[in-house]
């Protein structure tokens, strides 16, 4: 997928002034972060269960190479086969290569962000196969030939009035009598067109929230079932996954699931939880006769031994996109990229580069509340300001912007002269808007008296004031 | 106690009153305050645009201007957050400065939680006759915890009545250099800020940090609403009368 992140200012404005994405963001900020809350409310241990999350997947990295190796030979074991892919390049060839070795001509697909990050769906067009996302958003988002907008609800940035025109333009069959004002009626008539589907698909393919070591599985969360009708129906399944996605027992995905659900929709769980061990075994009723797990690296094994290390526990929940209020502002497409908001923020620029990405870590005030939310505590705002560090080193930032910084950095170490400037400007200003009590324009100020207006400083700074008082006091 | 006042760079040059209330407001507390002059910045515009040394420079002089207090406390969650949480991130690497660096932390607070968590303040003597709603500034709320000791104080306001801000823990865009880096972000979040504000039909908006309180003031304004924009500490040291509102002329 062609990133746009280097435009985010454009991307972002673009959003703002999108009065349906809007509505659909302020949809979104009453309903996750409330969902959320009243979730974790009902659940005593959880700030616990968020410090045992984080060790378990600290733990997992601490030993990846050792439980990448150990999944591997479960997943052997269990008739199944793991492929690793280095690169996006790797892992699409991976999969083009099975789905040739079955003459797939209709692949059907659970929601994966990984298919997404290495561009799946064009490439399989490309070569002759027909994708079919089967998770409702995205089957919308695939029809509008959008990326998604979320990493849960890809689709968040719609109102079901667009899904409905998408529906009529792109159904051929459907009846342009029949009613689609109802997100109920909409879900009927994703499910007819998509049933058929399920049964003429060659291959399924899926994402994993966790792969599980001791045995070799992978374990799919959905709300609409569409995951296990993508992996048990089709001849061959294949999981397209991330390096960062094992634990080591299914004990360990037991308590990240506790997490990952009431983080991302307040749900004690999710309506379906699936685990997927190996191909069909004799005696089996269903299941795929293939099991194949495309583990992808993509940049990912680089950051362990970085500053970075602490993204990789990220479990995909959105918990800090949906309490973001720049994310709420502006929406997921203005990321320009797979993934948004604050975990976007961090994880993309060590994806496809801090030049081209460079605007999202810095496209926050530091809040902290995604931080605050975090199932497994990652500091984001931190691992953003690393970026901006990583930003500053390479000298990335506008030329205008350093020497700002470097001016009053070198006078803030000048209290003398600091304090006697401050003086100047503060008197200098308190005069000019005398009788005024604030600036509506503000020569070098721009960016804030755009949008707001600039309060005047009373006229003299604390220091001079305290020093006066001081020595009057000493005086009297 | 010895308490040394962190002026703030942003209190110094707008809003001198909120330091004369924060000394008014210690001293009732008890406290011997004194206000070291050679303070400048506590070097957080630094550490957040990425420039770990000039941060590092600054942090360092601040340790030495501050060292020998018993306490040293800013009328800002924003500043008190970078020194009790930030700077030993900062110096994490620095085995040499970070004993010192961790005393300081150790010894650094914000205002208003510094006077009911440390000096045990329960209840001040002021007056002021408004219903007031309260922004929660994001460091102090989520770095220092602070988010009681405010409404405790203001509870002992004479006349006072607080109205809760719904989304009173939301950002208000401010976020030092972001709020003029991406100004139609920052323009959405302080708009929306702004009309929850006016919503709770109070006459006045307080909160703990002048960034967020500039921020606020200034959207309110280019929207022609009359609410009062005040720091939490001018209201608690009765020093309402003294000085008009943020962006108020005299």
């Amino acid at each position: 997928m062609l990133a746009t992140s280097s435009i985010f200012e454009v991307n972002a404005r673009a959003g703002l002034a999108n009065p349906i994405l809007q509505q659909a963001l302020r949809l979104m900020r009453s309903g996750f972060p409330e969902r959320r809350r009243l979730a974790v409310e009902r659940l005593p241990e959880f700030e616990a269960l968020r410090d045992i999350g984080k060790s378990i997947k600290d733990h997992t990295l601490e030993h990846l190479d050792f439980y990448l190796e150990l999944f591997e030979e479960n997943v052997a074991a269990s008739g199944g086969r793991v492929h690793w892919a280095r690169t996006a390049d790797e892992a699409r060839a991976v999969v083009l290569q099975i789905c040739r070795s079955v003459d797939a001509k209709i692949v059907t697909k659970g929601k994966s962000m990984i298919a997404e990050e290495v561009g799946l769906n064009d490439y399989l067009e490309q070569n002759g196969i027909t994708p079919v996302e089967t998770d409702l958003g995205e089957y919308i988002i695939q029809l509008r030939h959008e990326p998604p907008s979320h990493l849960i609800a890809p689709a968040i940035h719609l109102m079901k009035e667009q899904v409905a025109d998408t529906f009529r333009a792109e159904h051929r069959a459907l009846d342009p009598q029949r009613s689609l004002a109802e997100a109920r009626q909409l879900c009927d008539e994703a499910r007819a067109v998509l049933r058929p589907q399920f049964l003429a698909a060659d291959v399924g393919i899926t994402g994993a929230n966790f792969l599980v070591a001791e045995t070799g599985s992978s374990i799919i969360v959905t709300n609409e079932g569409n995951g296990d009708l993508t992996q048990t129906l089709p001849r061959v399944h294949i999981v397209m996954a991330s390096l960062e996605k094992l634990v080591p027992t299914l004990e360990d995905a037991a308590t990240l699931l506790r997490l990952l659900a009431r983080s991302a929709t307040g749900q004690e769980s999710s309506a379906y939880t699936t685990v997927s061990t190996g191909p069909r075994r004799a005696g089996d009723l269903d299941g795929p006769e293939q099991y194949h797990v495309v583990l992808l690296d993509n940049g990912r094994s680089a950051l362990l031994g970085g500053e970075f290390r602490d993204m990789l526990r990220c479990i995909r929940c959105s918990a800090c996109m949906n309490h973001c209020p720049v994310y709420a502002a502006v929406g997921g497409h203005a990321y320009g990229w797979v993934y948004s908001g604050p975990m976007g923020a961090v994880l993309t620029p060590s994806l496809i580069g801090i030049a081209e990405a460079g605007h999202l870590p810095n496209a926050s005030t530091f809040c902290g509340k995604c931080e605050s939310v975090c199932p497994v505590r990652i500091p984001l705002p931190k691992l953003m300001r690393h970026w901006r560090e990583r930003q500053f080193a390479g000298k990335l930032n506008p030329p205008v912007y350093r020497a700002g910084l470097s001016v009053w950095a070198w006078l803030a170490r000048r209290p003398v002269l600091y304090h006697a400037l401050i003086e100047l400007t503060s008197r200098t200003l308190g005069w000019l808007g005398r009788g005024r009590g604030r600036f509506r324009t503000l020569p070098m100020a721009n960016g804030w008296t755009a949008v707001r207006d600039m309060p005047v400083p009373e006229g003299r700074s604390f220091h001079s004031l305290w020093a006066e008082r001081q020595k009057a006091g000493v005086r009297q | 106690m010895r308490v040394a006042l962190f002026v703030t760079c942003l209190v110094d040059f707008f809003r001198p009153t909120i330091g004369f209330a924060a000394v008014k407001l210690l001293e009732q507390a008890g406290c011997t305050v004194e206000v070291p002059r050679a303070q400048t910045c506590c070097g957080q515009p630094a550490y957040n645009s990425g420039d770990r040394a000039d941060a590092k420079a600054i942090a360092l002089q601040v340790l030495d201007t501050f060292a020998g207090y018993d306490h040293v406390v800013a009328p800002s969650g924003s500043c008190a957050g970078m020194m009790r949480v930030h700077y030993p991130e900062l110096f994490a690497d620095d085995p040499a400065v970070l004993p010192r660096v961790r005393n300081l932390a150790a010894r650094s607070s914000e205002l208003v939680s510094f006077l009911v968590d440390t000096c045990g303040m329960s209840a001040v003597s002021a007056r002021w006759a408004r219903t007031v709603t309260y922004h929660d500034a994001c460091s102090g709320l989520r770095e220092l915890a602070v988010k009681d000791q405010p409404r405790r104080l203001l509870a002992s306001v004479d006349g006072l009545t607080l109205e809760e801000l719904p989304g009173a823990e939301t950002c208000c865009g401010f976020g030092g250099t972001f709020c003029v880096k991406y100004p139609d972000i920052s323009d959405k979040m302080v708009g929306d800020k702004a009309v929850e504000i006016a919503a709770t039909g109070a006459a006045a908006v307080l909160a703990g940090d002048l960034g967020c309180l500039l921020n606020i003031a200034g959207k309110l304004q280019r929207h022609g609403r009359r609410i009062e924009v005040r720091h939490v500490a001018e209201v608690l040291a009765g020093m309402t009368e003294d000085t008009p509102a943020i962006g108020v002329p005299r």
